[in-house]
């Protein structure tokens, strides 16, 4: 099912949660809404399930209204994080709570009910745990189980609050891979919040990034990692060099000086240069050049990687970066270094 | 194990015994100077077997009917915000805060013929006060802030998600009030109904006031063990007061057995 979110805004009291938000999901693909707390991903996720409602704005799914349905009424799945499972009721029950709930005309018969509970905890891999309750089970196991009993009102759309957020690391990453998989096996539309970028960028088809109630872009991980469009995406996924530089006379000046890179139409003013660690090259500093200049403050890291912290400007306008430089050449504290972004991003700051 | 066993457990039992067992002991070493024909005879007698079933009977429809009205009171301070109530939430515990004799006097005068309350009832036909209806009356009075007092925390600490995750699933209110709410908090609700219950069949200061007190009609229990010493018949007294205390026990019991049954399969996590 395609979902569309457009123009929604939601406000708590003076806290701007959403700020017209425009959002369209594809048929079947796995989604992704990422950003740091507080950046509005819940509240997006909430107003699509049903349990909260945008102030302005609308969400259409299959081009058809939702917001006039009550969250019973969407065919949403929705997993909580703390998994709100029913704690009286075993894992059976659980599952099958969603199948009882049907209107009478359409509630599947007890052993109709049965074949399809066990058929969803087969999916789980968790059937011989049917008649065990929530309490008896690890976080990974009432992961799997709340995931199940979202599934048996078989959804158009699957929702997952910050799904493995109160995981350990190692069962993090085996339910990553899992719900990968039973995505594929499934495949149905789906859209997970966290707040991991590793998580999102291994298991997501699109990736939304957000903050503070907006969104900041939309794309696949490899689009998002290689070519962020906004600071803050560069900043927020994966490692970052930043350097505030100033954009003059078609050229882009550190510290006063020219370091060698071309603005590509950018108008004057002040700009930040954003460069991946492994796309800036260091190299012994020659005179003349105009490039970066800087001095190996620190050398640290043993095997395979040499890390190199380096100073750049002067007294007045210094800054550290850490940068990975190769293990072919010797390095020493206090050498003069030219450090060259070959692949960067510009944007001029906003005023 | 944690130092200081021997020390607390010494004082607990000390105490304990000093507060509780020492006393109920002499209760049946009282009552044991009668012989069975007498003990039985004395409880069986028309006016104990009344005060009996006026004293548990009525003290069961107070404790029910606290329930019911207990869980919207409760429902209604934690669900729902508005002015008043935490003036509201105060005056739960005034029948907690009030001297039970307090209570009768002010009950008594209100559900009187000649009281606001009584006044409008009597050309009804309807009579409070003097009746086992005020004993009734008193007792919902001094068991109401039980089953709030007990519920309360219980339905605070209710995931709004579990709600959350019953209606995306489909379930309608109803549903999800009957399958989901009411369960997480039937322990609470039987603790609550335990204790108003307890308390009603004990309470003697507020009741006796409004009661109106004639043998056979509206004469309670724990009045009736009152007259008895007053008459010097300690062993009757006793007697009575042993029948008492082992219906009281049973009937804990038998709501301890059932808040088990219930727990056990709502044990922690979530």
């Amino acid at each position: 099912m395609r979902i569309s979110v457009i123009d929604a805004s939601k406000r708590f009291g003076d806290f701007t949660a959403l700020d017209r938000v425009n959002l369209d999901v594809r048929s079947g693909e796995l989604l992704a809404l990422l950003g740091p707390s507080g950046s509005g991903k819940t509240t997006l996720l909430r107003i699509v399930a049903g349990l909260d409602w945008p102030d302005d704005g609308q969400v259409q799914f299959d081009g058809e209204d939702a917001l006039s349905r009550p969250a019973g009424k969407r065919r949403v799945g929705f997993v909580f994080q703390h998994y709100a499972l029913f704690r009286h009721m075993t894992v059976f029950e659980n599952v099958a709570f969603g199948l009882r709930a049907k209107p009478r005309a359409e509630r599947p018969g007890e052993t109709e009910i049965r074949r399809r509970v066990d058929k969803l905890l087969d999916l789980v891999q968790l059937r011989w745990l049917a008649e065990r309750y929530p309490a008896q089970l690890s976080g990974g196991q009432r992961q799997r189980i709340a995931l199940a009993r979202a599934l048996a009102i078989e959804p158009k759309v699957l929702l997952l609050d910050e799904p493995f957020g109160s995981l350990d690391a190692k069962v993090r990453k085996g339910l990553r891979r899992w719900l990968r998989n039973l995505h594929r096996e499934i495949h149905v539309t789906s859209i997970f919040v966290t707040h991991d970028q590793e998580e999102a960028l291994e298991v997501a088809d699109r990736i939304v990034v957000m903050d503070k109630g907006h969104i900041e872009q939309i794309g696949t991980p490899q689009q998002v990692y290689s070519n962020p469009q906004t600071p803050f995406v560069h900043e927020f996924i994966g490692e970052s060099v930043v350097l505030p530089v100033f954009v003059q006379d078609n050229q882009v000046r550190f510290d006063g000086r020219p370091i060698g890179i071309v603005p590509k139409g950018m108008a004057d003013g002040a700009a930040t240069l954003f460069a991946r660690p492994f796309d800036v090259t260091i190299l012994p500093a020659r005179a003349g050049d105009a490039d970066l200049k800087g001095v190996v403050k620190r050398i640290h890291g043993i095997g395979p990687a040499r890390r190199l912290e380096i100073e750049i400007g002067n007294e007045q306008a210094s800054r550290t970066i850490e940068i990975d430089a190769s293990r072919s050449r010797q390095w020493h504290v206090g050498q003069a270094v030219s450090v060259r972004p070959e692949q960067y991003h510009l944007f001029p700051d906003r005023l | 194990m944690l130092p200081g066993f021997g020390l607390t457990l010494g004082t607990t039992l000390l105490w304990l015994s000093l507060i509780v067992l020492i006393p109920l002991g002499a209760l049946f070493v009282k009552s044991a100077a009668l012989s069975a024909d007498q003990f039985i005879a004395i409880v069986t007698s028309r006016r104990a077997l009344h005060a009996f079933a006026l004293s548990f009977g009525l003290s069961l429809a107070a404790a029910c009917v606290n329930l019911v009205f207990g869980a919207i009171v409760v429902w209604a301070l934690v669900r729902y915000r508005f002015p008043g109530r935490r003036l509201l939430d105060a005056i739960v515990d005034v029948p907690f805060a009030l001297p039970t004799a307090v209570a009768g006097i002010a009950l008594t005068a209100l559900y009187a013929p000649s009281g606001w309350i009584g006044g409008l009832l009597a050309p009804l036909g309807i009579h409070v006060a003097f009746t086992p209806l005020g004993i009734f009356v008193a007792l919902v009075f001094i068991g109401l802030p039980f089953v709030v007092r007990t519920v309360q925390p219980a339905l605070e600490d209710l995931d709004a998600e579990l709600e959350e995750a019953a209606a995306s699933l489909g379930a309608g209110r109803c549903m999800t009030v009957r399958r989901v709410v009411l369960p997480t908090v039937v322990p609470a609700l039987l603790t609550g109904f335990t204790l108003a219950f307890a308390r009603a069949v004990g309470e003697y200061g507020s009741v006796v006031f409004i009661a109106g007190n004639l043998p056979n009609v509206s004469e309670i229990a724990p009045l009736l063990i009152v007259i008895r010493l007053q008459e010097f018949r300690y062993a009757d007294a006793s007697a009575i007061a042993v029948v008492m205390l082992m219906a009281s026990l049973l009937f804990l019991f038998l709501i301890n057995g059932l808040q088990r049954w219930t727990a056990l399969h709502t044990e922690s996590g979530r």
